[in-house]
């Protein structure tokens, strides 16, 4: 017999790394991702993953730590895809999917000969897939003072990044660089993708990104409340994903523990789910009222 | 805040000032030669067929084209950052997402300080000043749904309310008719109209057809060909005033109140 939160479970070293970066991860993918959302720039945080991935890859060849690799790999590809416009000219999809495949393909170049130096097979999958477990101590810092430097970004940014979603004509006649605004957002969601694939892997990254952000905007109708619904609802995923993760080592096969990034990932699943079982809002009747007399303010 | 715009009001009542506009998009000269004014207060309609260049002209006054020629005066000064927020301006035809996570009055607090960096606190002030700016457009009671949901001419009184709430001196709307039924068509006049007379707000309004507007606009600016014609409904829109603009034969009909302008025989 044995406990799901086992006494030991808050004891272990790794498991409290684990909670704290899987904590940090997911506030930032939540308050990030409801932007993302509304921005309908998912698939611009998918191709930030992927070339992420290579730059993980890449940085396990040459031996530095792999968030190096996911943070200058999306920062530059959110420069390079600002630059050439890629989100905004539909057109350019065909040249996007082309090119994200060459990362993914230079990733496994890099993953395959990484493997062949230094012999530790584990790598591929910790890249890809996730490695919140063995989270080295050393960077634990970096890991939270990005995603703090992420949320306040996204904080400070929410009206404009609002009012340009709303309409960008709007927010340029009252003097917003859309642009530019546009370009600071997208560094900001290169580094939450970061963070999120030393958590969960980097092609599981869009999956925390884009779930608790799609069902807190399913639930609320506040930009507050959908920012702060959406990271809860990551944080819960996340959290319980871990302690499940470390309880599956009792599961078959015995012995080894399952992944923490499928128990996240189907939890994320499990809660955009639920937000469709809520019924949805009736509007109470409603007329204008013409002529009624408005209290000044 | 924004309100403090409007506490200096000058004596001079040309708020708004085209001289020789022009305006040339990938190597067509859109528009050419616009010159008219707006007063204080004034309710002016843009008509002109679709594809006039309505919206070109609109945003030339907003700063978001820059024209080829000429120059825009806003109060007697060149048209500049600290004076942008004297317009409020209603975009045409939005397509909002269900999904989107604003409320009507988020919307309208927007209008205060979306374009600045920074977080909203809630208070009381900000509050009030949302209510009474949502009632003044009759907005009141869907204050809290979400704007997503709203039918096209609530939509169309939140932007309203967004565009007035820094209390600007000019609100210039974009075909913010289109797509409506009669009867919010007319609220939505009425609501203007209403601004214009008792707040001093001059409205500058784009819309294809005029006859909605007959009833409270002061002036018009007709748009065609390239050109624009100002004056009163009546002295505008005469056979021989638009036939001149459009550069082909136009018949202008009057039927129970109403103006249709019909194409006439390309031969004559």
């Amino acid at each position: 017999m044995h406990y799901l939160f086992e006494p030991g479970l808050l004891a272990s070293g790794p498991v409290r790394t684990a909670l704290l970066i899987g904590a940090v991860v997911a506030i930032t993918s939540g308050v990030i991702g409801v932007f993302t959302v509304i921005r309908a720039q998912s698939f611009a945080g998918h191709s930030l993953a992927d070339i992420a991935t290579t730059g993980g890859a890449g940085a396990f060849l040459v031996g530095l730590n792999q968030f190096w690799g996911f943070l200058a790999a999306g920062v530059a590809a959110a420069g390079l895809m600002e630059a050439f416009g890629v989100q905004r000219r539909r057109g350019r999809d065909v040249a996007t999917g082309v090119v994200l495949g060459a990362a993914l393909g230079a990733a496994a170049l890099f993953l395959y000969l990484g493997t062949l130096r230094t012999a530790t097979t584990g790598a591929s999958f910790t890249i890809l897939f996730g490695s919140i477990f063995v989270i080295s101590p050393d960077t634990v810092p970096a890991l939270v003072a990005s995603g703090a430097v992420a949320v306040v970004t996204a904080i400070l940014l929410a009206r404009v990044l609002l009012l340009t979603s709303l309409s960008p004509d709007l927010a340029g006649a009252r003097g917003v660089n859309v642009r530019l605004i546009g370009a600071i957002y997208l560094i900001a969601l290169a580094v939450s993708v970061s963070l999120a694939a030393v958590a969960i892997g980097a092609v599981l990254s869009t999956a925390l990104l884009i779930g608790p952000a799609a069902t807190a905007l399913r639930v609320t109708k506040s930009p507050i409340r959908a920012m702060v619904a959406s990271a809860v609802t990551g944080l819960v995923a996340t959290w319980l994903g871990i302690v499940l993760a470390y309880d599956s080592y009792y599961w078959p096969p015995y012995g080894h523990g399952w992944p923490v990034s499928f128990f996240v990932v189907a939890l994320v699943l499990i809660g955009y789910l639920l937000s469709y079982a809520r019924r949805p809002r009736r509007l109470a009747p409603r007329s204008p009222h013409e002529g009624a007399e408005c209290s000044p303010a | 805040m924004a309100q403090g715009v409007t506490q200096h009001v000058s004596e001079q009542t040309d708020l708004l000032e085209l001289d020789g506009i022009g305006v040339r998009l990938g190597g067509r000269q859109v528009l050419s030669d616009v010159t008219f004014t707006i007063r204080k207060g004034e309710f002016t309609g843009l008509i002109g067929p679709n594809g006039a260049g309505k919206t070109t002209l609109l945003r030339v006054i907003l700063g978001l084209q820059e024209p080829s020629s000429g120059r825009v005066l806003l109060q007697g000064e060149p048209r500049q950052k600290n004076n942008k927020h004297s317009i409020g301006y209603v975009p045409q035809k939005l397509v909002i997402d269900p999904d989107m996570p604003l409320r009507a009055r988020d919307v309208v607090s927007l209008g205060i300080d979306g374009h600045r960096l920074g977080f909203t606190f809630p208070s009381r002030q900000r509050r009030d000043l949302v209510a009474k700016t949502l009632c003044e457009v009759g907005a009141e009671s869907y204050a809290d749904a979400r704007v997503g949901e709203l039918s096209g001419g609530e939509q169309q009184r939140v932007l309203i309310a967004h565009a007035l709430i820094s209390r600007p001196r000019l609100l210039l709307l974009d075909e913010p008719l289109a797509n409506l039924d009669l009867k919010s068509e007319r609220e939505i006049v009425a609501v203007l109209g209403k601004l214009a007379r008792e707040h001093e707000i001059s409205v500058l309004l784009s819309a294809h057809d005029m006859n909605p507007l007959l009833g409270v606009m002061d002036r018009i600016v007709y748009v065609a060909g390239g050109r624009v014609a100002t004056g009163s409904a009546d002295e505008v829109v005469t056979s021989e005033g638009l036939t001149k603009l459009y550069g082909h034969h136009v018949d202008v009909v009057r039927v129970h109140n109403r103006v249709l302008v019909v194409a006439g025989e390309s031969g004559e």
